[in-house]
């Protein structure tokens, strides 16, 4: 039994906000340069190197790579074999309330929808899940509402093929066009219920952009990658080969009668930070 | 690289022609969604404004929270389309330039032609590389709001696209209207 004080818990989710928020990915800002490298049009070689310098220049004067430092997303896996002491969920809504004060990010939460109230840091959105072992694995993911507004669900039927699935993933891209600062980082759910497809879709996206995936979906992945970076929108949406920089996907079992598929898209400030305690 | 001035000269916006880059000179006032709400109803309502929209240029950001030290924090473009509600009133009461990332309505792109204005991209997502041109920020109005707040933001070589030109064409391909020509 590992026994973790929820201080603790809260001085990692702080160093992760802004950690996530402040430092690029390597494994984004890698496929940022590897498209430059790749891309045959002058502007959007153009934009692209704007993105990768934008992301030095963040990570030198410690400011925010994206002004929508996002609405946060915690995700926190933890061991069955690990004891919290003191208050596990407001020690992470503390750590995320430092975390954005400490990094000078943004005060993006309307804390109620309807009326619009004035903006504060919190509160984030929290996901737990429980898993074997002793390990507290904490995931911060500031995820910007430009793209998030793009977030597509559709409950298809049992029976429909695959060409009609990769239709609608390819559609939710066209549809975002250049409205949610591509290139994009497509996360796909697909299975489980119609949250739990969504819950896949975000999730999708804190897989590393390079990981080896099992044959069946990696096939899709980069199917549907062609497709898409054929779709012409590119960086910024003003033509180019790279329309997205992947395509990940998440699968979970589903009902006999039923076949969820979400699609969550990242923009290309696709931030998110780990930490094992 | 040409650089323009603010505020826009009628000769200079009929020069524009979309695919332009250009950087400019001058004053831009940060507005996005809530801002822009109670700017349409103060123009509906006959209110005086925060500042003077004639001839003026706004900037779709919301900006983090200044860090000690600096002058602004990290200030990228928001989404565009959001805005397109309003937009026509505020073309109507004199706005002459606008910088966003994205689409605009057909209304919007009506509106941009019959006022001989002009909207502009700046480069999405990179908020900390466009705080660099931001020489002084002035909160003006509305700090109920938060980052969504009225700044007066006094900006230096700002880079621009043309995105929407004062003949009515897009960049981008709007309804059924293929995308007009890139350069």
């Amino acid at each position: 039994m590992k026994t973790l004080k929820a201080s603790l818990i809260t001085e990692s989710v702080s160093e992760l906000c802004v950690l996530a928020n402040i430092d690029l990915r390597s494994d984004v800002l890698g496929k940022l340069k590897a498209a430059a490298a790749g891309e045959n049009s002058k502007r959007a070689r153009e934009i692209l190197q704007a993105i990768v310098n934008n992301a030095k220049v963040a990570k030198k004067k410690r400011l925010a790579i994206c002004q929508d430092t996002g609405m946060p997303c915690v995700f926190v896996e933890i061991g069955q074999d690990v004891r919290v002491v003191g208050d596990l969920k407001a020690g992470i809504i503390k750590g995320v309330e430092s975390g954005y004060k400490k990094g000078f990010l943004r005060n993006s939460i309307v804390s109620r929808p309807l009326l619009r109230t004035a903006p504060a840091y919190l509160p984030p959105v929290i996901h737990i899940d429980i898993v074997k072992g002793g390990n507290l694995k904490l995931t911060v993911l500031p995820k910007g509402f430009g793209c998030e507004n793009k977030t597509q669900l559709k409950m298809f039927t049992p029976t429909t093929g695959i060409e009609e699935i990769k239709e609608f993933i390819v559609g939710t891209i066209k549809s975002a066009g250049p409205d949610a600062c591509p290139p994009y980082v497509v996360g796909v759910g697909i299975g489980g219920t119609a949250d739990y497809a969504c819950l896949l879709a975000k999730k999708a996206l804190l897989r590393k952009l390079s990981a080896k995936r099992y044959t069946l979906y990696a096939k899709l992945e980069s199917d549907l990658l062609k497709k898409i970076n054929k779709l012409n929108i590119g960086p910024m949406g003003l033509g180019g080969k790279t329309t997205a920089l992947a395509v990940n996907i998440e699968t979970y079992p589903t009902h006999i009668a039923g076949l969820p598929v979400a699609v969550n898209i990242s923009c290309h400030a696709l931030r998110s930070a780990t930490a094992v305690l | 690289m040409k650089i323009i001035k603010e505020p826009l000269e009628k000769k200079v916006i009929e020069k524009l022609k979309i695919g332009d880059e250009v950087l400019i000179t001058g004053v831009i006032y940060t507005a996005r969604d809530q801002a822009h709400k109670r700017l349409a109803e103060a123009i509906k309502k006959g209110r005086k404004l925060p500042f003077n929209l004639k001839g003026a240029m706004v900037y779709y950001c919301g900006p983090t929270k200044t860090p000690k030290g600096k002058i602004i924090g990290s200030c990228g473009p928001t989404t565009s389309a959001r805005m397109d509600a309003f937009t026509p009133a505020l073309l109507k009461a004199g706005l002459k330039g606008m910088i966003g990332k994205g689409r605009r309505s057909s209304q919007v792109i009506a509106g941009i032609k019959k006022y001989q204005a002009v909207y502009f991209l700046t480069y999405a997502g990179c908020g900390a590389l466009l705080a660099g041109h931001v020489k002084k920020a002035t909160p003006v109005a509305y700090r109920d709001l938060g980052p969504e707040a009225i700044y007066r933001l006094e900006v230096e070589g700002f880079p621009l696209i043309v995105g929407v030109d004062s003949s009515g064409k897009s960049i981008y391909a709007v309804g059924d209207m293929p995308r007009a020509q890139r350069k």
